[in-house]
């Protein structure tokens, strides 16, 4: 009788008890739950074929000891060696000139900026075959600037080059949308106090993106150093780690020499995690939510060297862009220069162009479509909630990706998805397995971005949120999502250019009717139709080149009716 | 899960579903050159109307890793040229279903494998050949060599490519055409100083005719037919059948034990040796394990047939990854590139 009353007396009480509870349990259903999602998403999708994949190593000859012999043997140290070298080269090109590229487009005033721009991710739009043949038409042989490299290209010089446009736009995504973000308060207290242009970059900017730099220099030695494309078509003789796992296991059928060396290149990202663990301790001020956007002062002396900068660089990954689409023009490089649309007739190479093409456009979809907002709604989780053990497994699950080579991850989808045990047997084939594939294989640097986005936003957002009782779900579809569009379109881009040019893990995947572009450009290249090869390589650089811009419109379009607020 | 992908696949891009409802899917893998595959699957399913084939081609290297590494649970029914030095290997694994198939006793013994019935049969030799590019060496004060002795000349220091045997099907059968014709001390010593004159081992064995085409680098150790092609495609090419002889492999046929579709697979590997596939090898290959069927072709120069050895396959295969490994100790990797 008393709690009939009770409610009867005080229904608008009741009401927000109620609310509050569903609120809670919403989000705690929202956090743990796509979290124990993504955790067994992950472990499907990565963790067990990567252990099925490091299960092999314990077939190599000799066991344990066999394992310790080919870890000390000197052709191994060499092959170490060769891949730091590498890999610390092309870092140590690509960040700083990536740092100025995108300094120079959110900091300053220069002309073109959205043309530089657009030049700049092109590297991205293509297999990485495309910028290797590109620089063998240059720099080989029988280059146009042979003599810019006296020494042959082929080798450390032709690797670093290959390396330095394929990670370049990798490492500017991460500078633009840190350097995108920045409080103008603390400008203009740094220009009051009377500090120049270099101490307000010291004390205020470099803070502000010293992170992202981190980020992006893990990010480029990872990739770097995993990758195989690019040294195997101008490497020459020079030897890489990730080459040698690649050769093992295509040459000589040597899976568990593969999965050994595969399992050793976990450890730069391993390491990765352990530092941005730390550096999440050192973390700084960031940008609060209701800062204003700062917009850096018109200075012509300043955007004069910033915009030769650019243009020097944007014109270096152009030339190599427009040398191989003129390759795939030519009628028969070096001897008969004249024009011929010969290479992009696939029925005389095979057949397989058109059909390749249009799977890859599909799978890029639905890479894009369903990995956006499943990364992005994992980095906001892992940013901005916490719980307990399952977040610490869920970030050590997430880094793992940018280690794994795709060749051993395509032999891990190969060990463990087509066993017969496995009920999941049926998706190997299939295009479904092939979009877990390249969501999981680009999920690290997806994230990165993300979170990157996500870490210049203030934690207050969510205290607001739990102090309004507003589920979390709400506050992230409406506040969080709308604040970080640009970075959300990013992601976006970056998981369907990437899919449409990603070879390595899905060249272990696809079936007879699931051939992709960028699988058939190696193998047209493989049976010498370097012509066709460049050919289909242009396609898919065209193709992802007007995804790209349709996206960059919308994007704009967007930005002005929804970021109204940060001016 | 598959079906409604591919359900997907034909609504989204409007890709109609070609075969007929009933007919039989074959997958077949090969690892046979691109532009040939059309025809011989046009040629076969208009004999079979209710057989389909599906391709799924790759480098020799990666068809055999990926045949291997799908021991447990095969994917493809049939292999349809793949070299038979690798196609032994999977015998070896016991992943072949013997089969003799109609008119096997048509076939060069040489072609075949010796067991009854055979658990693989040939169809077209690659023959290892040398490319040498006229133009480059005319420039560059180059002899044109003619035997493989020839090439450890030092003038070609820097200037040969070959395919690394470790990737490349034919880089394989060079270096076993080597230790057969040569005897094991010898070919090692002959690759020692070849080694010191290669400017690049690439990983297919089409490339270096490629590469020597657009004289990238003069002189390709290569594929027998890729020179060929190339030729007729206007590459200023020599076409050189070292004289000691030229290491070959040969594009075979296999059933692949467990197929749920050995009946159809059975009828492939029938027509894969028919008069009517020999005359679809004819343009591709110089030489046919049903040699009535051997057409000389125009730019080949006249010494090819004798100078094929005879090759024993088993041996190739099973002493594959020993002759690899040392192969790999002495010339892959420690060396920087020599220029």
């Amino acid at each position: 009788m008393t709690s009939v009353q009770h409610i009867q007396a005080e229904p608008a009480q009741r009401k927000a008890l109620l609310k509050t509870a569903s609120a809670q349990q919403l989000d705690f259903l929202f956090t743990r739950g796509v979290k124990a999602l993504m955790v067994s998403f992950v472990v499907i999708g990565l963790a067990l074929p990567l252990i099925a994949m490091l299960g092999k190593v314990f077939d190599v000859e000799g066991g344990l000891n066999g394992v310790w012999q080919m870890l000390t043997s000197s052709r191994f140290m060499w092959l170490v060696g060769n891949s730091v070298k590498v890999s610390l080269s092309t870092v140590a090109l690509v960040v700083p000139t990536a740092y100025v590229f995108a300094y120079a487009l959110q900091r300053s005033w220069i002309p073109g900026k959205s043309l530089l721009r657009g030049i700049a991710l092109l590297p991205l739009m293509a297999p990485s075959m495309l910028s290797a043949i590109a620089l063998i038409y240059l720099f080989g042989n029988q280059g146009l600037l042979k003599a810019w490299f006296p020494d042959g290209i082929y080798g450390f010089s032709g690797i670093v080059l290959g390396q330095v446009f394929y990670n370049f736009p990798m490492a500017l995504m991460i500078l633009i949308s840190a350097l995108g973000m920045a409080d103008a308060r603390l400008y203009d207290a740094s220009v009051s106090m009377g500090a120049n242009h270099w101490k307000t970059f010291l004390n205020v900017t470099w803070p502000g993106t010293r992170y992202a730099v981190f980020a992006s220099s893990c990010l480029v030695f990872t990739q770097t150093i995993t990758n195989f494309g690019i040294p195997v078509v101008i490497g020459g003789d020079y030897q890489v780690l990730a080459m040698e796992a690649y050769k093992s296991v295509v040459g000589q059928q040597k899976f568990s020499e593969g999965a050994l060396i595969g399992s050793i290149l976990l450890v730069p990202a391993l390491i990765s995690f352990a530092v941005d663990l730390w550096m999440r301790k050192l973390r700084g001020s960031q940008v609060s939510s209701q800062a204003p956007t700062y917009v850096a002062p018109s200075n012509r002396l300043r955007d004069s060297i910033l915009l030769l900068a650019a243009a020097a660089v944007a014109i270096a990954l152009l030339s190599l862009v427009v040398m191989a689409v003129a390759a795939s023009l030519i009628n028969f490089w070096p001897y008969d220069l004249s024009f011929s649309l010969r290479h992009y007739d696939f029925e005389s190479s095979g057949g397989v162009g058109w059909l390749a093409y249009r799977n890859s456009l599909l799978l890029a979809s639905l890479t894009a479509v369903v990995g956006t907002p499943v990364i992005f709604t994992c980095a906001y989780l892992m940013e901005k909630t916490s719980s307990g053990w399952l977040d610490g497994l869920l970030r050590l699950l997430c880094m793992l990706p940018m280690a794994v080579p795709g060749l051993v991850m395509g032999l891990g989808y190969v060990f463990f998805f087509n066993s017969p045990s496995n009920p999941l047997n049926g998706m190997y084939g299939g295009i479904g397995l092939m979009v877990v594939c390249c969501i999981m294989r680009f999920l690290t640097p997806a994230q990165m971005t993300a979170t990157t986005a996500l870490r210049q936003l203030n934690e207050e957002i969510e205290a607001a949120s739990l102090s309004l009782k507003v589920p979390l779900l709400t506050t992230y579809r409406r506040v969080t999502l709308p604040i970080c569009l640009p970075a959300l379109l990013e992601v976006f881009r970056y998981l369907f250019v990437s899919s449409m040019t990603s070879v390595s893990a899905l060249i272990f995947l696809y079936s007879p009717d699931t051939i992709l572009a960028a699988v058939a450009v190696l193998n047209l290249d493989d049976s010498g139709n370097i012509g066709a090869s460049a050919a289909l390589s242009s396609l898919i650089l065209l193709t992802s080149a007007a995804i790209s811009l349709m996206l960059y419109g919308l994007s704009r379009g967007l930005l002005r009716h929804t970021q109204l607020w940060r001016a | 899960m598959i079906k409604t992908w591919n359900t997907l696949t034909a609504a989204v891009l409007g890709l109609g579903i070609t075969s007929s409802a009933f007919a039989t899917e074959l997958t077949v893998y090969t690892a046979m050159e691109n532009e040939q595959l059309a025809g011989y699957k046009k040629a076969f399913e208009t004999q079979n109307p209710d057989i389909e084939i599906k391709w799924v081609r790759d480098s020799t290297g990666i068809i055999t890793a990926k045949l291997l590494a799908e021991k447990d649970n095969p994917r493809a029914d049939v292999i349809w040229g793949l070299y038979a030095s690798s196609v032994a290997l999977l015998g070896k694994e016991g992943m072949l279903e013997a089969y003799a198939p109609k008119g096997v006793e048509k076939l060069d013994a040489k072609f075949r494998d010796p067991q009854n019935p055979p658990l693989w049969v040939g169809n077209g030799v690659e023959a290892t050949a040398v490319c040498v590019n006229t133009v480059e060496a005319k420039k560059q004060n180059l002899p044109i060599p003619t035997s493989w002795e020839d090439l450890t000349n030092p003038v070609y220091q820097g200037k040969i490519v070959m395919p690394n045997p470790a990737s490349s099907g034919t880089g394989y059968s060079a270096v076993n055409a080597w230790l057969q014709i040569m005897g094991e001390n010898k070919a090692w010593t002959f690759m020692d100083k070849l080694h010191t004159n290669i400017g690049q081992y690439t990983h297919s064995g089409s490339k270096p005719c490629t590469q020597a085409a657009m004289g990238e680098y003069p002189i390709g150790i290569s594929l027998d037919f890729r020179a060929i092609t190339l030729k007729r495609q206007g590459a200023p090419l020599d076409i050189v059948l070292p004289k000691e002889g030229l290491g070959l492999d040969i594009n075979s046929v296999a059933l692949i034990k467990g197929s749920k579709k050995l009946e159809a697979a059975k009828k492939l590997e029938d027509f894969a040796i028919s008069e009517k596939a020999f005359l679809l090898y004819q343009p591709n290959a110089a030489a046919l394990a049903r040699p009535e069927f051997n057409v000389k072709l125009a730019e080949m120069p006249d010494a090819y047939y004798d100078r094929l050895i005879s090759v024993d396959f088993n041996k190739a295969g099973s002493q594959r990854a020993k002759v690899l490994e040392k192969w790999r100790e002495r010339y892959d990797g420690k060396s920087e590139p020599k220029n």
